[in-house]
């Protein structure tokens, strides 16, 4: 027994002493050498870690049939098979690479990126806050992106070179019709969402994904958050009104609910900033809205967002066409928006992604004219008197179902296929002077049908392909969308994209119905961008051509009404863009340039000829500046936005020659504007804090700098007048809260 | 007959486990005794990790060969300068944890790991990062003190948190000095459950005690 055991020992340390060395190198497919390489004799304890040139080199105990298994980060592993002998042996590997998130180009031509998350984002989601020409509205931070013009007299982006109808909201997918506030004449309205609903933003100024259509020129596509990160009492006051919510977090973290509630009323506004226009009803809006989310079990989503606001202005501003008389605007506006979203994985690397929506809106207008004293005044002739009052009532209902299918292949490629079906049923009644009525109500159908591709071919190049099918009730026709989009990395990481699509949009509802029977406009993008992007830093340059077929030309219907007669407009628009960031150079200091230039004619409307539209400045730029300083908890934001002066025009009709006519131009001044905002958080760092103040000063134009948006003519074209700022400066102040646990605590207790 | 030789081989298969769990502990002395002098630098460190991997998945039901494995990886995550490459180190230490953690389930000492590695990825970007994995790494460490009051380590991480923190975020050595003393208290009478048992941390407790005084 013992000599059994002895001899079993004996053999075993005979064993020990017979080592072999195995060694070799480890490249990629390019023969680069992979330090750091893991090497391992399968189910051993023996291997290695190779060195900076990519060598490795161990002893084993080990004989016969064993495997080799190879494994780094960002490759393919390999586990090959090796019979060791009693000679020292040579494997040398080569490893494939895989194609990772990290790694991958990133397509960007045509478009910006807001998040915290995924990479190729230019800003995050705080950066839509403070910027301080934005003043929390979730479009107007794009604003100070290359691309989009400083249009301030009516709401909505304008990308290059085309009008704000040519941009298009959507919400999860769903397009978000009514996006702003319901227009009012001579000043821009804001967007009727919170900034902090979403938690990305991507947007496009141009060859965006087959995923989205009907609009020529942009898509904003907003993601709404996931869960909460905890419960949380939130309460707003400011100088236009207070506000409040909660958002309560389950327990098991798996589903939350929020409600909140915001007043406006702009009586202290007016009282602090001096108005051009008389607000002589002070505009007060009312906004709820709710929301459920719940997370399922695959880690996909179920969120629901209902929201429903009601608000009323009226103001009133010297008539132009009489010495004394005022013109006085009502606008009553209930809209309402819900939508109910499922994303999730489905299993076999395929994702859903489904939602509907419902929309309705009602516009209540009236326009009088009104004596000094504030009476109505009837005047019958000349007819352009007796237009001026009148009253419009607008209800639209809308709904939208759309489903998308998603396989993830191999290397982040994917395939994506899906439609939508868009339905919409606007009508308006007009009311004359004399209280004859007109109503016309327009249905449409729009159903599309989608598919794109992303194929990665290597890490350093990537394709979008897609195309869209539409076909709308009001044109009766199907159209066809191809969609492409390139990208390359270099190997200092810098990379080039371009983009390539046909966009199909229908008129604007205020030109329908049309005369005679019409099709789609079309626009056609090509973009080229060169990008350079790191932690710190952001550089990219953009050109592009943007050629539009169809533009809807305009005519006068039987009541008088200026409608779609014809798609016999056109017109393109051209350029070069510059977008810098900075985040490094000036310590504690954040700051973006960007700059546009635009050359851009067009056809449309009632234009006699092929002019430069009036919403479209030549030359565009913008400087945002944030400094955070934590002795005083207070940060500092600047922002400054230029613009060359934009043409206007006073286009008349010539009855004689039947037809329209340019009568009088002109250019307006250069737009100069510099904002600035303040925010003093008081509670950061203290201990043991359950709320979160944040105090918010901002002043937009503190220079008090003239600027001239266009000029309105007299009917007679005799007299005209500026089209400026409601308010030369705007002065803000609020205070605003979260209870709960302090969300600074966190960043303390790990901020290494 | 038959009876003897069924025991030698019972005998014999005895001597190879002993054996085998031997090699095992030996491996793992040995590859602890370099962990000091890895912390030079990332690439000895990933080294490290490594040949923790190799023992691990040769052995496939220790934990603490993926638990040290994953220490290492984190810790070469946190030393590397290239920032870009801090996401991709911090993942494969995630990963290695995973398997510690099916493994071990509600361990104290892989819950210390879990908020290394939430802080590791918060270093890239601290600013953008903080609400997502702040609060990732914070819920971790409170998990480690639940799971095991007795265990120092998450006290260290915490105090050593604050102490890099800067004041105005009330950070410093005034609030994380308390924090320290406490991990300190609990490494004086803290004893590994093995040899080869999460035992490390001490040294720096008392040296950044000494940085605050």
């Amino acid at each position: 027994m013992k000599h059994i055991l002895t001899s079993l020992l004996l053999l075993g340390f005979i064993t020990t002493k017979a080592q072999v060395t195995i060694s070799g190198r480890v490249t990629d497919n390019k023969n680069k050498p992979l330090p750091g390489t893991s090497i391992q004799l399968k189910d051993s304890y023996d291997g290695a870690t190779t060195d900076s040139s990519g060598n490795y080199t161990f002893v084993t105990e080990e004989k016969g049939e064993h495997f080799l298994q190879v494994t780094t980060s960002g490759y393919f592993a390999v586990v090959q098979k090796i019979v060791i002998g009693t000679t020292s042996m040579v494997q040398n590997i080569s490893l494939k690479e895989q194609i990772t998130e990290l790694k991958a180009v990133v397509i960007t031509a045509g478009s910006f990126e807001a998040s915290d998350k995924n990479k190729g984002a230019v800003l995050n989601s705080l950066d839509i806050v403070t910027t301080p020409s934005a003043n929390g509205d979730v479009t107007s931070a794009f604003k100070t992106l290359p691309g989009t013009q400083q249009v301030g007299e009516s709401e909505g982006l304008f990308v290059r070179g085309g009008a704000a109808t040519e941009a298009k909201i959507y919400m999860d997918g769903n397009l978000v019709n009514n996006f702003f506030y319901s227009s009012t004449p001579g000043i821009a309205t804001r967007g009727r969402f919170n900034p902090f609903l979403f938690k990305g933003t991507i947007f496009s100024t141009g060859g965006y994904s087959a995923l989205y259509g009907q609009a020529l020129s942009s898509a904003l596509i907003l993601e709404s958050t996931d869960l909460p990160e905890r419960s949380q009492a939130d309460l707003g006051i400011s100088v236009v009104g207070v506000g409040g919510g909660i958002q309560h977090l389950a327990k098991n973290k798996k589903s939350s609910w929020g409600i909140s509630y915001n007043h406006t009323n702009l009586w202290l506004g007016l009282k602090i900033n001096k108005f051009k226009q008389d607000f002589f009803t002070v505009p007060v809006y009312n906004q709820l809205d709710a929301n459920f989310r719940i997370k399922t079990k695959n880690g996909g989503f179920i969120k629901y967002y209902f929201y429903i606001s009601g608000n009323k202005t009226a103001f009133s501003s010297p008539d132009i066409d009489s010495a004394v008389l005022k013109d006085a605007f009502h606008l009553k506006n209930l809209n309402t928006y819900q939508n109910i979203n499922w994303k999730d994985r489905i299993g076999n690397g395929w994702k859903i992604n489904t939602g509907v929506s419902f929309s309705t809106n009602k516009d209540d207008i009236l326009n009088e004219l009104q004596d000094a004293s504030g009476k109505k005044v009837t005047i019958e002739t000349p007819e352009y008197f007796a237009a001026k009052n009148y009253s419009v009532e607008n209800k639209a209902g809308y709904a939208q179902a759309r489903l998308v299918l998603e396989k993830k292949f191999a290397g982040l490629s994917a395939l994506r296929f899906g439609s939508d079906y868009f339905y919409s049923d606007e009508k308006t009644t007009y009311t004359s002077y004399d209280g004859q009525k007109f109503t016309e109500k327009v249905i449409d159908k729009i159903f599309a049908g989608f598919a794109e591709t992303d194929v990665y071919i290597t890490n350093s190049l990537a394709a979008k392909i897609g195309s869209r099918i539409e076909h709308s009730a009001v044109i009766n026709k199907w159209n066809i969308a191809p969609r492409l989009s390139l990208a390359y990395k270099f190997p200092d990481n810098s990379q080039a994209s371009f983009a390539y699509g046909i966009f199909y949009q229908n008129p604007e509802r205020r030109l329908l119905p049309a005369i005679a029977s019409i099709d789609y406009s079309k626009a056609t993008h090509y973009i080229l961008q060169y990008s350079k992007q790191s932690k710190d830093h952001t550089f990219r340059i953009e050109v592009f051509y943007k050629k539009y077929n169809r533009l809807y030309k305009t005519d006068f219907n039987n009541f008088g009404q200026e409608v779609a007669a014809n798609t016999l407009g056109y017109g393109d628009a051209k350029g070069i863009e510059f977008f810098w960031r900075d985040k490094k150079t000036f310590k504690n200091v954040d700051y973006w340039i960007s700059y546009s230039y635009l050359d851009t004619k067009r056809d449309y409307l009632n234009f006699p000829s092929s002019i430069q539209p009036s919403f479209a400045a030549s030359h565009t730029a913008s400087f945002v500046f944030k400094r955070f300083i934590l002795p005083w908890k207070t940060g500092f934001n600047l922002s400054y936005n230029f613009a060359t002066g934009r043409p206007y025009y006073r286009i008349a009709y010539n009855n004689t020659q039947n037809k329209f006519d340019i009568t009088d131009m002109g250019k307006t001044i250069n737009y100069n504007s510099m904002s600035v905002s303040i925010n003093y958080i008081p509670s950061l760092g203290k201990k043991d804090t359950k709320s979160f103040t944040v105090w918010v000063l901002g002043i937009n134009n503190v220079l008090g700098q003239n600027q001239v948006y266009t000029y309105n003519y007299s009917y007679d074209g005799s007299r005209k007048e500026a089209v400026t700022p409601p308010s030369k400066r705007f002065v803000f102040i609020g205070c605003f809260l979260s209870f709960g646990i302090d969300r600074t605590q966190d960043a303390i207790n790990n901020n290494l | 007959m038959k009876k003897l030789s069924f025991f030698t081989v019972l005998l014999l298969l005895s001597v190879c486990s002993f054996a085998q769990s031997e090699k095992y502990v030996a491996a793992m002395k040995k590859n602890l005794a370099g962990m000091d002098s890895s912390f030079r630098n990332p690439a000895d460190l990933v080294k490290l990790a490594n040949s923790f991997e190799r023992i691990a998945t040769a052995e496939k039901t220790e934990w603490l060969p993926y638990y040290y494995a994953a220490f290492c990886q984190v810790n070469a995550g946190f030393m590397e300068q290239d920032k870009t490459k801090t996401d991709g180190i911090a993942d494969k230490a995630n990963e290695l944890i995973k398997k510690a953690d099916s493994l071990a389930p509600n361990n104290s000492e892989i819950s210390c790991i879990k908020s290394m590695i939430a802080s590791c990825h918060m270093m890239v970007n601290p600013q953008e990062r903080w609400q997502q994995y702040g609060a990732e790494s914070s819920s971790n460490m409170e998990a480690a003190m639940k799971q095991d009051p007795a265990n120092p380590r998450p006290y260290f991480l915490k105090g050593q948190g604050l102490k890099y923190t800067p004041e105005q975020f009330g950070g410093g050595c005034a609030t994380a000095k308390p924090q320290l003393q406490i991990a300190l208290e609990k490494y004086n009478i803290f004893k590994p459950a093995s040899e080869i048992h999460p035992d490390w941390g001490k040294q720096i407790v008392e040296k950044l005690i000494s940085d605050c005084k």
